[in-house]
């Protein structure tokens, strides 16, 4: 590697870095991602003229297949489906460092030194486990494999077990190199590891497991430079390794669960869980009487969970939260950061609604305020504004940070049916004098109540 | 073990914690698009790929190597440009109309 080509690759490095720094602003955060793309470009390039590459047809090959591939997702993937989406791109990544690492195990010519057989062992099993891992997290997610935990019996110890092949497997090939066998058999356990890692992961748990999945992207990265002593690589691997940590931590922290336990835990259902068994009174209004307290309220702070999402209802909660504030009340938005399926999705999806950014407010910023508003108008979520998470120990939800919805003067809940949520917790807040529950799908409800605001 | 790998551990430790100071900053409003974007960040791992598919080696390798380039290239370009795609839409409030606009 000369050392233009060195120079070239920490100005990339550099450009990740800057470009990582410029998102944390909206205003700045396109780009942010321009100046990493700017970086990508260059490392790209500089790879190509280096002396290294002697046959260009593969390569060409390759990066029209790739490329043709990852725009036409890119541009056609549904906001909803970007937890999907992102999985995926996740697992390419993973997939790519871990043919990398057993390309060039094949291309040796003399016994490599000990830190790279092991740097290579991890990079191809992290690289393998974040592929076929990533690719159950797209199927639970794409509705192709049931949402639910699965488990086999001996779940745990099946990993165990493996685990323990991994590292015996790893301890042998290092030892006797040339034997390829090893290597492939690491592919082989990790393969099913992948898949046994992710399967007992239910669907409101996934954004953990996807957080977790992007740093393990990064650490294949990370390894593989190691593998090829190429700093670049090592460089960003940590950055992506670092990033998704923290978002796999705000993530379980959010739920208030550690990470073992959603890990291993099995928790969730395909959604819904069974009707309520009591019957205590709920105070229902009617579409005319919801939008006469609508328009009476001075302040209104909206809760959106991803029922919203699922009925597409953001575009109409966006017009009839623009007419709400024509008409003089303060509207604002409280997100909950598991108000989605992967961290910060809730506010993706309405940014695409039009919602702009200044009206999304983080569960920290706005909760203090809501027994200074009128209404808070929940729609489509359940668990985060559930006052069992504060009071109830026997409760799953215990100790879980909620929005103060409670609190407000008045809630209204617009709801399908008095079911629970994920959880599987009935919720207090729905036979609360004050809250008033509009019953029927979010999309249906909004329009008619968007017409009568109008009318 | 010799000098330089203890050189390449030294980056990496370093890295994490320029890391955690970089994205401990970004707000949760913009996690979904960090994700994306940090995701086709790790697909630098295409410049290994490169060299994998281009350097004239026995068949298999080039192949595996080629195979890398086609996954490396779909997580670069296609997680580089749905972080544009959602970034564009994050749009801030328009304070325009009567009272006039008015840039924060």
């Amino acid at each position: 590697m000369s050392a233009l080509t060195n120079v070239v690759y920490l100005l990339a490095a550099a450009l990740f870095i800057f470009g990582l720094k410029l998102l944390s602003h909206p205003r700045t955060a396109r780009r942010g991602n321009l100046l990493a793309m700017i970086g990508m470009l260059l490392a790209i390039t500089m790879t190509l003229l280096d002396k290294q590459i002697l046959d260009f047809t593969f390569i060409i090959a390759g990066l029209v297949i790739g490329a043709a591939i990852g725009a036409y997702a890119a541009k056609t993937v549904q906001m909803t489906a970007m937890p999907q989406m992102v999985a995926l791109f996740n697992g390419f990544g993973g997939a790519a460092s871990a043919l990398v690492a057993y390309a060039e195990y094949l291309q040796l010519t003399s016994d490599p030194s000990l830190d790279v057989t092991i740097t290579m062992v991890l990079s191809v099993l992290i690289g393998t486990v974040t592929w076929w891992g990533s690719l159950v997290a797209f199927m639970k997610l794409q509705g192709i494999m049931r949402g639910a935990p699965i488990v086999f019996p001996l779940h745990q110890f099946w990993n165990i077990l493996m685990l323990i092949a991994v590292v015996v497997l790893g301890v042998l090939f290092t030892m006797n190199v040339s034997q390829q066998s090893y290597l492939l058999a690491i592919v082989g356990v990790a393969t099913i590891l992948g898949f046994m890692l992710v399967i007992p992961i239910g669907g409101a748990d996934m954004p953990v497991v996807i957080s977790l999945l992007n740093s393990y992207s990064g650490l294949a990265a990370a390894m593989t430079g190691f593998v090829l002593s190429n700093n670049v690589l090592i460089i960003s691997g940590a950055l992506v390794g670092a990033s998704g940590l923290i978002l796999t931590n705000i993530m379980c922290k959010a739920m208030n669960r550690s990470l073992a336990n959603v890990l291993f835990g099995a928790v969730g259902t395909d959604g819904g869980g069974g009707p309520v068994g009591d019957k205590k009174s709920v105070t229902e209004y009617s579409i005319e009487d919801a939008a006469m307290v609508l328009e009476s309220a001075q302040s209104v702070i909206i809760v959106p969970g991803y029922g919203l999402a699922v009925a597409q209802a953001q575009h109409v909660l966006q017009e009839l939260a623009s007419l709400l504030q024509q008409n003089g009340a303060t509207v604002r938005y409280a997100i909950h950061p598991v108000a989605g399926r992967m961290p910060g999705h809730m506010n993706v999806l309405l940014a695409e609604a039009n919602v702009p950014y200044d009206m999304l407010y983080e569960m920290d910023q706005i909760n203090e305020d809501f027994k200074n508003t009128d209404l808070a108008l929940v729609i489509g979520a359940n668990d985060v504004i559930n006052p069992a998470a504060r009071t109830q120990k026997d409760s799953p939800l215990f100790g879980m940070p909620i929005l103060n919805v409670d609190q407000a003067k008045s809630i209204m809940i617009i709801k399908r049916s008095l079911s629970p949520g994920f959880a599987g917790v009935d919720n207090e807040l729905f036979y609360d004098p004050k809250t008033m529950m509009v019953f029927g799908d979010a999309k249906k409800v909004l329009t008619e109540l968007l017409q009568e605001l109008k009318g | 073990m010799d000098g330089s790998i203890m050189v390449s551990i030294y980056i990496f430790v370093l890295a994490i914690f320029v890391g955690f100071e970089v994205i401990t900053k970004v707000p949760p409003l913009l996690h979904t698009p960090l994700m994306s974007g940090s995701n086709a960040i790790s697909g630098i791992t295409i410049v290994g790929a490169l060299i994998a598919a281009g350097a004239g080696h026995s068949g298999l390798s080039t192949t595996l190597g080629m195979l890398a380039v086609i996954c490396a290239t779909i997580n670069v370009v296609g997680g580089f440009m749905v972080t544009d795609r959602m970034l564009e839409m994050f749009k801030p409030a328009k304070k325009d109309e009567k009272s006039g606009t008015k840039q924060s």
